[in-house]
C-alpha cells in the first residue's frame, strides 16, 4: 500500500469519523465526479419511486379496454395516446414499469445470492469440488442468456415466478465466476491463515472474514446485472413467453405495438424508450460504481 | 534454562504435488521441507535461518497445520498434533500461535482492533464474554499501544503498530508456543528494534517459547538461544547461538555468517561468496544438496547424504551436517 496515501487518510480521519462512513463520503465523492454515473443513479432512484408510487396515482386501469378511442395519437387526456383495445399506453406503462423492475431486481437478487454461495464454496473449498462446479458453470455460461431462458421457460411454463427463475438461473454462473476469483485473492491473505491459526470454523472465515472483503465487485455486477435481466425479461414477454396479455409488461406492450408499427408508431415508442431508459440506467450507475469502488482508479 | 521439550519435531517432511498434463495429474513433487528433525525448549527462541526457498517458512505451516505435512510427527507437549481430528486441533490451537510477516496483510481491514482481539478470544472462548473489551485493552497496553486506540481500524496503524496489534491477537489466548514467521522481516530497522525487545519482553512476563523463523542474521543472533540453519529442505546446522556464530562449522554456515556486514571500515573480513543459484527443490541434487555451490564438495558430497554429526571440536547440541567438518576444521 502507498504510504503516503495511508498519511493523508490518517491525516484525514478524525476519532468520530468511523472509516464505513468515511468510505462512504469517499466513495460518493467518486460517484459524484462521474457524471454520467451519478445522472444514472438518480435516474434509477426515480424509475423506482415511479414504479412503487405510480400506480396508485394513476386514474384509468391499465386493463380496461374502451373501444371507442382505440388508436388515439398522445393528447392530453392520453399523455402516450391509447392502443389498440383502447387503453391509455401511460397507464399501462407506469403498471408495466414496476412489473419489469420487479423481475429484474428479484431475479438478480436471487441469483446474485446463489452465484455467491456458490462461488464462495469453490473458491474456498477448491480442488475436485470447485473443478466440477466450474465446469458446470461454463455450460451454463456457454448458452445465450434469453435462450436458457427461454428453454427454461418451454420446459416450465410461462409465468411471471418462471420468468424469475429462469433469469436468476442464467444469473448464478457470471456471479459465481467474480466470487470464485476474488475468494481465491482473498484466502490466501494472512489474516485467513491467522484466523485458521487461531481455530476458526470454515463458516466463520467465510462469512465474517472473507465475504465482508468481496463485497464490492458483487455490488458491481447485480447492478450492471439488473440491466440485463430487465432486457431479458421484457424480451421474453415480447416473444410471448413470460408475462401474459393483459398484463402491461413493457416488453409486452412493445409486442402489442408492433402490429401498429406503421399506423400508430406510439403504441411501441413509449415502452420502449421506458426499456431503454431502464438499462441504461443501471448500465451507466454500475460502470460508474466499477470505477469508484476500484482502488486502482482512485487516483485523480 | 529449562530443558524440557515443548515441541518436538520428527522427520517432518512437506512435499507439494505439482499438478500438470491431462485432467491434472500429479507430474512431480516440490520437496520445500525434507526430513527435518529438531525440537524446541520450554521457555527458548529457536531461530530457523536461510535463504528464501528453503522451507524455513513451511516449517512453520506445517507445525501449525496451516498446510498438512506429507510425513513425519510433530509432538507438541506430549500430544501428537498430526493425529488430532479437526475439532481436537481446533481447541489445540489456543496453545500455538502465530506472527506473520506482512502487517499489512495480517489483519482483516473490516474489524477494528477490538473486534480482532476479541473475535480471537470468542473463537476459542479463552475470556468470558463481559470481561473480552477489557482483556483487549489490558492487552494493547502490554503491547505498547493505548487503549483509546482500541476502536481504530488497522488502516489508521503503522506497520510497526499493527504488528503489534497481530502480536497481541497472538497473545490474547494465552499460548505457549509462538511461531514468528519473518515477523520483523516487513519493518523499518528501528522498528525492527522495537518490536524484538517487545518480544523478548513478552517471552519472560508470559514464560512463551518462540520459533522464530527469519533471514535477517542480525535480528536472530539478537533474539536466539538456538538457531537452526536450513538449506534446500534440510537442516545444514542447529546450534546455540554463541557457537554457531564464533565456531560455525558448515560451509553454508560459514558463507551465510561471512554475509554479515562489519560496521568497522578497517577490519578486512574474509567474505565467502557462493557460486551459482539455488538449485530447484523438484529435483534435489543427490548426496549433499550444497554439493553443487560447496568450495569443498568431493564425490562422497554428491553420492551421500550427510547426517548432522558432533564433533569434539564442537559444543554439546551442535551438531553439522556435511562429510568434510574435520577436513575443513584442520585447513583453518
Amino acid at each position: 500500500m502507498n504510504t503516503e496515501q495511508m498519511k493523508q487518510t490518517n491525516i484525514k480521519a478524525t476519532k468520530k469519523d468511523r472509516p464505513w462512513k468515511r468510505s462512504l463520503k469517499d466513495f460518493y465523492k467518486k460517484l459524484v465526479k462521474n457524471k454520467s454515473a451519478l445522472i444514472g443513479g438518480y435516474l434509477i432512484i426515480i424509475l423506482i419511486i415511479i414504479a412503487i408510487v405510480g400506480p396508485f396515482l394513476t386514474t384509468l386501469d391499465p386493463a380496461k379496454p374502451d373501444y371507442a378511442i382505440k388508436l388515439e395519437e398522445p393528447s392530453a387526456d392520453h399523455w402516450f395516446g391509447t392502443d389498440h383495445h383502447g387503453r391509455d399506453i401511460f397507464t399501462r406503462v407506469i403498471h408495466g414499469l414496476w412489473i419489469t423492475m420487479f423481475i429484474g431486481f428479484t431475479a438478480t437478487i436471487l441469483g446474485s445470492i446463489a452465484g455467491v454461495i456458490i462461488g464462495i464454496v469453490s473458491g474456498y473449498y477448491g480442488g475436485k469440488i470447485d473443478a466440477v462446479i466450474m465446469r458446470f458453470m461454463d455450460i451454463l455460461l456457454a448458452f445465450p442468456g434469453i435462450l436458457l431462458a427461454l428453454a427454461l421457460i418451454s420446459i416450465l411454463e410461462p409465468s411471471r415466478s418462471n420468468v424469475i427463475y429462469a433469469i436468476a438461473i442464467f444469473a448464478i454462473p457470471t456471479f459465481a465466476r467474480i466470487v470464485r476469483g476474488s475468494t481465491l485473492a482473498t484466502k490466501n491473505l494472512e489474516y485467513i491463515d491467522a484466523m485458521k491459526a487461531l481455530g476458526a470454523s470454515d463458516l466463520r472465515i467465510i462469512s465474517k472474514h472473507i465475504f465482508p472483503n468481496i463485497l464490492s465487485p458483487i455490488i458491481v455486477q447485480a447492478s450492471l446485472f439488473i440491466a440485463n435481466a430487465v432486457i431479458t425479461a421484457s424480451g421474453l414477454s415480447f416473444l410471448g413467453m413470460g408475462e401474459q396479455p393483459p398484463s402491461p409488461e413493457l416488453g409486452a406492450l412493445l409486442s402489442d405495438g408492433r402490429d401498429f408499427m406503421w399506423d400508430a408508431g406510439h403504441i411501441a415508442l413509449f415502452p420502449g424508450l421506458v426499456i431503454m431508459l431502464i438499462v441504461l440506467a443501471f448500465n451507466v450507475f454500475g460502470d460508474g460504481l466499477r470505477d469508484a469502488l476500484d482502488p486502482k482508479m482512485n487516483k485523480k | 534454562m529449562s530443558q524440557k521439550e515443548l515441541l518436538k519435531v520428527n522427520n517432518l517432511k512437506q512435499h507439494f504435488p505439482i499438478k500438470g498434463g491431462f485432467l491434472g495429474r500429479t507430474v512431480n513433487h516440490v520437496k520445500a521441507v525434507d526430513d527435518v528433525t529438531f525440537d524446541i525448549y520450554e521457555g527458548e527462541t529457536l531461530s530457523v535461518v536461510g535463504e528464501s526457498g528453503c522451507g524455513k517458512s513451511t516449517t512453520g505451516r506445517a507445525i501449525l497445520r496451516l498446510d498438512e505435512p506429507t510425513d513425519g510427527s510433530i509432538e507438541f507437549d506430549g500430544v501428537d498434533l498430526l493425529a488430532l481430528n479437526k475439532r481436537e486441533m481446533r481447541k489445540k490451537r489456543k496453545d500455538l500461535q502465530v506472527i506473520f510477516q506482512d502487517p499489512y496483510a495480517s489483519l482483516n481491514p473490516r474489524q477494528t482492533v477490538a473486534q480482532i482481539l476479541m473475535e480471537a478470544m470468542a473463537i476459542q472462548k479463552a475470556v468470558p464474554k463481559a470481561k473480552r473489551r477489557e482483556r483487549a485493552i489490558e492487552l494493547l497496553e502490554t503491547v505498547g499501544l493505548n487503549a483509546d486506540q482500541i476502536d481504530r481500524y488497522p488502516h489508521e496503524f503503522s506497520g510497526g503498530q499493527r504488528q503489534r496489534i497481530g502480536i497481541a491477537r497472538a497473545l490474547s489466548v494465552d499460548p505457549k508456543l509462538i511461531i514468528c514467521d519473518e515477523a520483523v522481516s516487513a519493518l523499518d530497522v528501528s522498528v525492527q528494534a522495537q518490536v524484538l525487545n517487545l518480544l523478548k519482553k513478552l517471552q519472560k512476563e508470559f514464560n512463551l517459547t518462540f520459533l522464530f523463523i527469519a533471514h535477517d542474521l542480525g535480528v536472530v543472533r539478537h533474539i536466539s538461544d538456538r538457531i537452526i540453519v536450513m538449506y534446500l529442505g534440510k537442516i545444514v546446522e542447529i546450534a546455540d547461538k554463541k557457537s554457531l556464530f564464533e565456531n560455525p562449522q558448515h560451509p553454508y554456515t560459514k558463507a551465510l555468517l561471512s554475509s554479515i556486514p562489519t560496521p568497522d571500515p578497517e577490519v578486512k573480513k574474509e567474505r565467502i561468496i557462493l557460486k551459482g543459484d539455488v538449485p530447484s527443490p523438484i529435483n534435489p541434487p543427490q548426496g549433499c544438496r550444497f554439493h553443487t555451490r560447496c568450495p569443498f564438495a568431493t564425490d562422497i558430497c554428491r553420492q551421500e547424504a550427510p547426517a548432522l554429526r558432533n564433533l569434539d571440536n564442537m559444543k554439546e547440541g551442535h551438531r553439522a551436517a556435511c562429510h568434510h567438518i574435520e577436513k575443513i576444521a584442520a585447513e583453518q
